[in-house]
């Protein structure tokens, strides 16, 4: 038996948030309960390749998965339970966006077993909320973090965001001095990412919004950083912060490289070393499963070479680092032997270190991890 | 092939500017005298290689026969030998043009008479041919025929009542082309039984014949089993077959006096079948070769560098096979401190070294580096010796130069009036001497400059384009040297002084040009780990300094499930951004980077 992470993917919103180039929709509610019947149709299809698999741990998110009925992600949960080996099953997590959640939704996922809440915060300040196209407030973030304490929900993450348009050093650390006061278990920090084809993305090229620089980013990494550390979260992935023994599971698979599966439109999925992902689009994606074949437009094989790389790549994100014992374990070679020259460039560049047996980033190196991993591809 | 009497050849070339329509011309009376059936035909079949069809432009001119039956009934053989489209390639059009005894004068009905055209027509001019006007694409709504034939006579001197008033593109009015050539031009002279004289107006290698060599026979006959000596290298060879072009080669007994047609001769290279040069027979030599032979020389040179190290041999073996048919680009290995192994290749002009860079990528697939062209400058040391310097980096010391020297053109510029004012900036900015201005009709004018050639390869071309919108044209030929303050503005990126980057400027221009280097380098050059300098310097003194900002942040914020093979994609498409680089010192410089040094960006 095979431990494997399950993702599922619920592709609806109330609104696009104006950064978000995910898979995910608003005003096409019409079609919720359908997808629903073809994700489980997807989640049955796969049954039989997956036999030799357990699942550790199940996330649902989107889009906005505590947007759509509570009874749906019952369904998903359940299902899942039926069809797969669920023995050594331990976390489940849902996003879900302030403002969404109630305590009739909340006490269905609690019976479905979901122990794990992850909340889209961004910041506790309005003025930026609205700037990026929230349907929240900060006072619905406060609001929902009590209750799901209330209802006895004792892991909980809080997804912020910095390099917001005319956000301030002092927005990032005030917002985060909030959530920890909460006394949420994760915490997720993350820049904010330009992407193509997003209305932010559009602004920023006309110059009709501007962005912190570099410098200022940097300066919201680094104090958000030293913040959290001071008040006991451990930073222990590139954007992730946990109070001991509140890492992530199910992102770790990612971390590692560990097989995962993904259900849904756009979803991706890297079992035995193949890489795929999902049609994002709802026809291709019915249509592929009415036909009774998987809805896969994309698969990339990864030969041992690639593999190597992304687990370097990947296992970099942590900060802990790649360890090395591990990794001849795994790939029955020295780290040394493949990645030596690259490693050496980078200690003396003064962006990798070494640790008891670990090759880890320096804080410069976080800042610049791409630098280096342009140099493990293959 | 029928044996055709000598005053039934007529001989002759089409003169147009690009995108006048020669190619639409030639097209259109090849399919008319029926060479090639339609469905044989290609567009344009005389410009056969992509480049040339894609740029509109003929590169290498070849020729072609053309059987007419004209309205007397009589049998006429219609040799087109057709000619390079460009400036640069000068020499080649007057030798093509020395070939025939006539030409069309192909004019846009819309646009008129342009300064290209108008150079071709007086290398005609100056070889008797008897020209022929053509008023093309009457079709355009904006044509305007009998304006263009008033400008053609007022500006050129040349009859023009009664041009063909034609569309190549749409057919119409071809058979009166036909018969204007027939009528008018003369037909060849010479006699077949005097000593072979022979003029090369073209050649190209074969891999199985060995060089194939277009020639026009003005006196005797030449026919395999001959020996023929080239007159301007003495070199023998043994004629192994003559023959006509038609859509392909036909052997033929023999050429005549007045013909026009290819010879093979077991020419291993086709510098040993030069353009213009004269073939006569070995056993019963000609007193003189026909006149106007030179051999060619380049005007501009450019580093030409693999941008990775290990294709240099790539890179030598297409720029010998461009060489086998391209006698003109000369080449030589060279060592750069900043690009390793590369050649210095010398050109004609500015768009022969475009072409062959081109080439260089498409047809050989070779991924490149070039340095900033340079012309040929001559100093003279203190000493008392005379150099030739065509790389800035063997330039002597400052200290150790008496004086140097320039090469000047005499430029043409065809222009409407109301560009003029523009282009007389453009032309002062650029040092340009101011000789006079002709009124060709009273909204053109050519403007005479004389220009330091230096200042025309850098984007003069494209500058005089914009600021004419397009309108204006230019021609220009070599007039000489002239001594000139000229000194050598080097790039220092983090300290280290790049070679590659070096050029040679007038004073009075090196602040403004170290400084626009510079500013584009900033562009160019991604950020590092630590910032970098980059300095302008004429000797040890800096001109001008711009800093690339040190690199504070490069990262995946995030790297979930999804996000892998895409991100993937992202730091793939870096590293081969990466491998495009050239390392000079710690710092990776793209290859766009060295031709930041071309721009003037005015």
């Amino acid at each position: 038996m095979k431990e494997i992470a399950v993702y599922v993917h619920i592709p609806f919103c109330g609104r696009k948030c104006y950064y978000c180039d995910f898979v995910s929709f608003s005003g096409k509610d019409d079609k919720i309960e359908e997808y629903i019947a073809f994700l489980l149709k997807e989640m049955a299809w796969y049954k039989p390749y997956l036999k030799e698999y357990n699942v550790k741990t199940i996330f649902i998110g989107g889009g906005t998965p505590s947007y759509i009925d509570g009874k749906y992600i019952v369904r998903i949960i359940e299902f899942i339970r039926e069809n797969y080996n669920c023995e050594w099953l331990e976390e489940i997590t849902i996003e879900a966006n302030p403002g969404t959640l109630n305590k009739e939704k909340l006490l269905l996922y609690k019976e479905a077993g979901v122990n794990r809440i992850s909340l889209g915060v961004q910041t506790l300040e309005d003025r930026l909320l609205k700037s990026i196209g929230r349907l929240h407030t900060g006072r619905d973030v406060i609001e929902n973090i009590h209750l799901l304490k209330e209802l006895g929900f004792s892991n909980i993450n809080v997804d912020l965001m910095f390099g917001l348009p005319k956000q301030r050093v002092e927005d990032c650390i005030s917002t985060m001095e909030t959530i920890v006061d909460l006394g949420v278990e994760h915490i997720s920090y993350y820049s904010l990412i330009l992407e193509e084809g997003t209305p932010i993305y559009k602004w920023y090229e006309e110059g009709s919004i501007k962005l912190p620089d570099e410098d200022l980013d940097r300066k919201m990494y680094k104090e958000g950083v030293a913040f959290l550390k001071s008040r006991g979260y451990k930073h222990y992935e590139i954007s992730n912060f946990s109070k001991p023994g509140f890492q992530c599971k199910h992102n770790l698979f990612y971390w590692q490289i560990k097989p995962y599966i993904g259900f849904g439109i756009g979803a991706h999925s890297n079992v035995e070393s193949n890489r795929f992902s999902n049609y994002s689009n709802f026809k291709d994606y019915f249509y592929s499963l009415k036909e009774g074949k998987a809805p896969v437009v994309e698969i990339e094989y990864i030969d041992k070479d690639m593999e190597m790389a992304e687990y370097m790549i990947v296992g970099l994100r942590l900060i802990a680092g790649v360890d090395k014992i591990e990794f001849k374990r795994r790939f029955g070679k020295d780290m040394e032997a493949v990645y030596g020259p690259v490693i050496d460039k980078y200690i003396k560049e003064g962006l990798l270190k070494e640790e008891g047996g670990k090759i880890k980033f320096t804080s410069k190196g976080l800042d610049l991890s791409n630098i280096v991993y342009v140099d493990l591809l293959p | 092939m029928q044996n055709i009497k000598q005053k039934n050849i007529r001989n002759f070339c089409i003169i147009a500017h690009i995108d006048h329509g020669k190619s639409t011309l030639a097209d259109r009376l090849i399919e008319k005298t029926g060479v090639l059936s339609s469905r044989e035909m290609q567009e344009q079949v005389l410009d056969s290689m992509d480049l040339e069809r894609e740029r509109g432009i003929t590169i290498k001119l070849k020729s072609i026969r053309l059987n007419y039956k004209a309205e007397d009934g009589e049998e006429y053989v219609l040799n087109l030998i057709d000619t390079p489209g460009h400036v640069d390639f000068n020499y080649e059009v007057s030798r093509s043009l020395a070939a025939c005894e006539g030409a069309l004068l192909v004019v846009d009905a819309s646009q008129g008479v342009e300064a290209q055209t108008l150079a071709n027509v007086y290398l005609a001019l100056e070889q008797d041919l008897e020209i022929i006007p053509v008023i093309n694409k009457i079709d355009l709504p904006s044509a305007r025929p009998e304006e263009i034939k008033e400008e053609i006579e007022n500006v050129i001197g040349i009859d023009a009542a009664d041009a063909p008033l034609i569309s190549a593109k749409d057919g119409i009015n071809i058979e009166a082309v036909l018969k204007e050539i027939v009528n008018k031009i003369p037909a060849p002279k010479g006699s077949k039984d005097a000593p072979l004289k022979a003029l090369i107006f073209d050649s190209y290698y074969d891999s199985y014949k060995g060089v194939v060599a277009f020639i026009r026979v003005f006196e005797g006959t030449i026919k395999p089993g001959m020996n023929i000596r080239m007159m301007s290298t003495n070199k023998r060879y043994e004629v192994t077959e003559v023959g006509v072009t038609t859509n392909k080669h036909i052997p033929v007994d023999k050429l005549e006096a007045g013909d026009v047609g290819y010879v093979v001769a077991s020419i291993k290279n086709v510098k040993d079948a030069r353009v213009g040069d004269t073939i006569t027979d070995d056993d019963n030599p000609t007193e003189e070769p026909l006149p106007g032979y030179k051999k060619v020389v380049p005007m501009v040179y450019c580093g030409i560098y693999p941008a990775e190290g290990e294709d240099f041999n790539a890179v030598r073996d297409a720029l010998e096979k461009l060489q086998v048919n391209d006698a003109s680009l000369v080449f030589e290995p060279e060592n750069s401190a900043a690009l390793g192994y590369g050649f210095r290749c010398g050109f004609l002009g500015l768009l022969h070294m475009e072409i062959v860079q081109e080439r260089l990528e498409r047809e050989f697939d070779l991924n490149i580096v070039t340095t900033a062209p340079s012309v040929i400058y001559r100093v003279k040391t203190k000493s008392g010796e005379m150099l030739s310097i065509q790389n800035p980096t063997n330039l002597p010391d400052a200290t150790e130069i008496e004086y140097m020297e320039e090469p000047i053109v005499s430029a043409s510029i065809m222009t409407p009036t109301d560009y003029v004012g523009p282009i007389m900036e453009l032309c002062q900015n650029r040092r340009g001497v101011f000789k006079n201005m002709e009124y060709l009709e009273e909204t053109r004018v050519v403007l005479h400059y004389d220009l330091p050639l230096n200042e025309v390869i850098y984007d003069f071309f494209d500058v005089l384009k914009s600021k004419s919108r397009g309108f204006a044209s230019l021609d220009y030929e070599l007039k000489g040297y002239q001594q000139s303050d000229l000194v050598k503005l080097d790039i220092l990126i983090n300290g280290e002084l790049v070679d590659a980057l070096s050029i040679i400027v007038h004073r009075d221009k090196a602040y403004e040009r170290g400084r626009r280097i510079t500013e584009k380098l900033k562009e160019e050059i991604p950020r590092h780990l630590f910032a970098i300098p980059i300095q302008a310097a004429i000797g040890s003194k800096i001109i001008a300094r711009e800093t690339v900002k040190a690199l504070r942040k490069d990262v995946l914020a995030k790297c979930y499930g999804g996000d892998i093979s895409r991100k993937k994609k992202l730091l793939e498409k870096q590293k081969e951004g990466k491998k495009r680089m050239r390392q000079v010192g710690s710092v990776n410089i793209p290859q766009e980077a060295f031709l930041s040094v071309l721009k003037y960006d005015e």
